[in-house]
């Protein structure tokens, strides 16, 4: 397999050009022609005759297209990098152009609800695993893709793009998947990993989200390291739980996309969850900070998911439980954490 | 569709017996095992890594298991020179290891040969002997005795034994896409992967095989099948090749899985009881055997492979569920199931089934007393699990035409990835898996043993399975009022289900309640000696046997109908 790009070689796609599509795009461009994908035609016009994205400069060669069938005959790898909001329309929208010998790997963090049509969550309440779906499970469910991946692990969008080292976790069912990520991505800056547990994946960029709420919050408050240390390692609990519940494996949580993510999150000040926990805990209101935000705070949307799994299962999940409470019952986030400081955790670590 | 049963004379679609494939397969019989032989030492040695020393731990393992075979469980069928050829074996393997004039290259070339005599042999023993002038024979006596039998039972009179008043096809109903079978098994090649509960099921299937007009399938029937005269000469005549399965080593398992795989691709149309063995539990089979179901999968990539696109080379998996009231060897089933489950591991292939008395007595009884068996044939699927359309294309779930082929695509081309294929056949079996419950028919002896038991079980709420199952069958007894409204309630539920096409329900269940429970309790397991189900003299519903009752319940199972018991 020569990386060297010729004529009769296929390009790559990259579906969704924010922050971290235009990362990846970029990296992928360095070896392979690249063809994005983007809805907004102004996004589209500059990537083909400024070559940026939103004033970022990116790879030359970078082919820009808002018409998913001409993505879709061009490549036989596609990326699909959208926000988990927009998850399921871009899906359908590239559903009719997609055939069985085209791989998709994505790199959303998000869950998708799968209640039976005119129902919604507030109505249900109590949710089961098979009303979730991971956005590999969405694409399974629209499209006839069968090789299907995910991009996870702790890459915040604005070091991969000025190539700071870092490292990523591509997740598949299939080995092929797998390889054909790490043929494309792998470069001298940016390590690839591999993981067939393809939710276990998922789930550690989903869950984790959680944890980076309470750890803005943490901040916001102005508490120190320890309370920090103490949130990330009781969070890893947490969402070893949760995630196990769900269908991952140990494995996969306290990997590269588990454990390596959570504490990057929990430290960034980059991040758009971390950020509504850090401006609630200055007292701001949620919806004040929702309007105030560009890109959605994955683990908003995740925290009334569990929390509703929670109940339907019968588990219990303190810190996702008490941030729901302060999220969208008005409960105090001085009282969340007195309320968790009590809390009988007895043993320490008792997953392994 | 599935509302009607279907009862015609089908015209057989190909009547030219030297077109049918299996016919072409036995006159090359010996071709084709040495092609077998040859392509299973072949991927045996890929397996080893083509690595000497693993290779030869291979081959004493399985020298090892053998000897252990013929000394602790052998069989009537098996042959005279067995200890012989493992003798000479071991001898070979011995001298072998000890020989030090040897070079590495020429002892690897010594252990490929024995190889190569293992599999020769594995894939002589595992070829069908199908032979034209017996299946017609045997079609001939199935039908006529059957009708007999049936017919003196149900015709009153002297004459009755001449009567042509009741057909087989009264007692055994056929239900679903025959048509669609019928018509692609001239295109391309058929896998039909039916339900198993009882060991009956082999010769029903080459029947009703035989009734749809379709050439005859080739299948993997329990070595042990053929430890009876009677039953050797059915299974060979309707095309059985031998699945033996205190075999488990290396060479054996690819000798048999290259039959299958290499047999598709000849073209032959094949059967695979996917569940493996028998359902122990009565449940419908939720986790299938893998290792034959790939080889559908492997001859549909090599046919693609061989540049074969049309439809010629297609590969069509047809789930069957086999529906029956009774099932004979219930009570040992269940019972292996029981200590299966809990926890006590080792148990022995077993061969209740043994006597031809006993099959005899069941026969008689199944055909004069009214037990009757529908056998629903499911859609027809690709490789993948998506459905076929009239021209064989496979659709996917928005209908659109898509190419099987684009599955084992790579950068433009077909190529062999095992682990993608393990993958497909994981899918496959999931997909076969929904599909059965989606083509299960419901009778009422079903229905009123769900209905029993899970209010038993609610009773004693505490209690797990095995207490339950250990109940004093004298201390259970539940009212004939309560039984009712609780099947009233039920049934609801289930009409719903079939409604929306999750499951299929028999006529008989669109009865009265009354009439249904009555019907049930008269059906529900009738030739056993004690019945999972009665009404006792206050009217009221008793059972006689706990565990048997479990197994008739467990048919139902996997519909999330127990939420109704809650």
């Amino acid at each position: 397999m020569s990386s060297k790009s010729n004529l009769s070689e296929k390009s790559i796609g990259v579906v969704g050009m924010g922050s971290f599509g235009t990362a990846i795009a970029n990296i992928l461009a360095s070896k392979n022609k690249v063809i994005a994908y983007a809805r907004r035609m102004e996004i589209v016009d500059e990537i083909n005759t400024k070559h940026s994205v939103e004033g970022l400069k990116i790879h030359e060669s970078i082919e820009g297209t808002h018409d998913p069938e001409y993505l879709c005959k061009s490549c036989d790898t596609i990326f699909l990098m959208v926000p988990s909001a927009a998850f399921m329309e871009v899906v359908r929208a590239f559903s009719p152009f997609l055939y069985p010998y085209h791989m998709v790997i994505h790199g959303t963090k998000g869950l998708c609800l799968n209640l039976p049509s005119n129902k919604s969550l507030d109505e249900v309440g109590k949710i089961s695993r098979k009303n979730i779906l991971t956005m590999s499970e969405v694409i399974l469910q629209e499209t006839v893709v069968i090789r299907v991946g995910c991009l996870a692990g702790p890459n915040l969008a604005r070091e991969l793009y000025a190539s700071q080292p870092a490292a990523t976790v591509v997740a598949s069912r299939f080995n092929e998947v797998i390889m054909e990520g790490q043929r494309l991505l792998r470069n001298d800056k940016f390590q690839v990993y591999g993981n067939s547990d393809i939710v276990g994946v998922e789930l550690s960029g989903v869950l984790k989200n959680i944890i980076a709420i309470a750890a803005g919050a943490l901040a916001g408050l102005g508490l120190g390291e320890n309370a920090k240390g103490l949130l990330i390692s009781r969070g890893m609990v947490e969402l070893v739980y949760l995630g196990n519940a769900l269908g991952g494996s140990l494995k996969s949580f306290i990997g590269l996309a588990g454990i390596g993510d959570l504490v990057t999150t929990c430290n960034s000040t980059l991040s758009r969850n971390y950020t509504v926990g850090y401006r609630l805990a200055q007292g701001e209101k949620l919806t004040d900070i929702l309007n105030s935000m560009e890109e959605v705070a994955e683990g908003i949307n995740t925290v009334r998911l569990m929390k509703a799994f929670v109940e339907g299962t019968g588990m219990r999940a303190p810190i996702t439980e008490n941030l729901y409470k302060v999220l969208f019952e008005d409960l105090k986030i001085e009282e969340a954490l007195q309320y968790l400081m009590k809390y009988p955790f007895s043993v320490d670590v008792d997953f392994l | 569709m599935a509302e009607t049963y279907i009862k015609h004379k089908y015209e057989p679609i190909l009547p030219q017996k030297d077109e049918w494939p299996v016919v072409k397969l036995s006159k090359s019989r010996k071709e084709f095992v040495k092609t077998v032989a040859e392509a299973s030492k072949r991927s045996v040695l890929q397996i080893t890594n083509n690595n000497m020393d693993l290779l030869k731990e291979e081959l004493e393992t399985t020298l090892y298991r053998e000897k252990l075979r013929i000394k602790q469980n052998p069989w009537a069928v098996d042959p005279d020179d067995d200890e012989d050829f493992w003798r000479k074996v071991r001898s070979r393997l011995v001298q072998l290891s000890g020989d030090t004039s040897l070079n590495k290259t020429q002892k690897k070339k010594k252990y490929v040969e024995i190889l190569d005599d293992i599999t020769m042999r594995y894939a002589e023993e595992i070829a069908s002997n199908f032979i034209h002038s017996h299946y017609k024979l045997t079609r001939r006596i199935v039908t006529y005795g059957f009708s007999r039998l049936l017919n003196a039972a149900r015709v009153k009179g002297f004459k009755s034994i001449f009567s042509n008043q009741y057909t087989l096809q009264d007692k055994i109903q056929i239900v679903g896409e025959t048509d669609q079978i019928r018509d692609l098994a001239c295109k391309g090649t058929i896998v039909m992967v039916p339900t198993h509960f009882s060991n009956l099921d082999s010769i029903l299937i080459g029947w009703i095989i035989s009734v749809l007009g379709l050439p005859p399938f080739i299948y993997g029937a329990g070595l042990n099948l053929f430890n009876i005269g009677i039953f050797a000469y059915f299974m060979n005549a309707l095309g059985a090749y031998k699945v033996d399965r205190r075999k488990k080593n290396l060479p054996y398992l690819e000798t048999l899985k290259t039959y299958s795989a290499e047999a598709i691709q000849f073209g032959v149309h094949s059967l695979f009881f996917p569940g493996g063995t028998r359902s122990r539990s009565g449940m419908i089979e939720k986790k299938l055997k893998l290792g034959l179901l790939s080889t559908a999968v492997e001859a549909q990539r090599a046919n693609f492979q061989k540049g074969i696109k049309g439809i010629e080379g297609k590969v069509f998996i047809v789930p069957v569920t086999i529906n029956y009231h009774f099932v004979l060897e219930a009570p040992s089933l269940i019972k292996e199931h029981l200590s299966l489950t809990g926890q006590e591991r080792y148990y022995k292939e077993s061969d209740e089934f043994s006597t031809s008395y006993k099959i005899s007595k069941f026969l008689v009884k199944f055909f004069t007393k009214g037990s009757d068996i529908s056998v629903s044939i499911g859609k027809a699927m690709d490789v993948l699990g998506n459905y076929i359309d009239a021209d064989g294309n496979s659709l996917d779930k928005h209908g659109r035409v898509i190419n099987t082929r684009d599955y084992f695509m790579a950068n433009g081309k077909v190529n062999v990835d095992v682990q993608r294929e393990e993958e497909y056949t994981h899918h496959l079996g999931k997909r076969i898996v929904e599909e059965f419950h989606k083509i299960n028919r419901i009778f009422s002896s079903h229905f009123v043993a769900f209905v029993a038991f899970q209010m038993i079980k609610r009773e004693n709420k505490k209690l797990d399975l095995y207490s339950l199952l250990r109940l004093p069958e004298e201390d259970i007894e539940i009212s004939y009022e309560d039984f009712k409204s609780t099947c009233t309630g039920l049934l609801d539920k289930i009409k719903d289900l079939a409604s929306d096409g999750k499951v299929q329900i028999a006529p008989h269940m669109r009865e009265s309640i009354d009439q249904i429970i009555d019907h049930g309790l008269a059906n529900v397991g009738m030739y056993h000696a004690k019945r999972p189900l009665v009404k006792n003299e206050s009217g009221n519903i008793v059972t006689q046997d706990m565990s048997l009752l479990y197994f008739y319940h467990n048919r139902l199972v996997g519909y999330e109908l127990e939420k109704q018991f809650k």
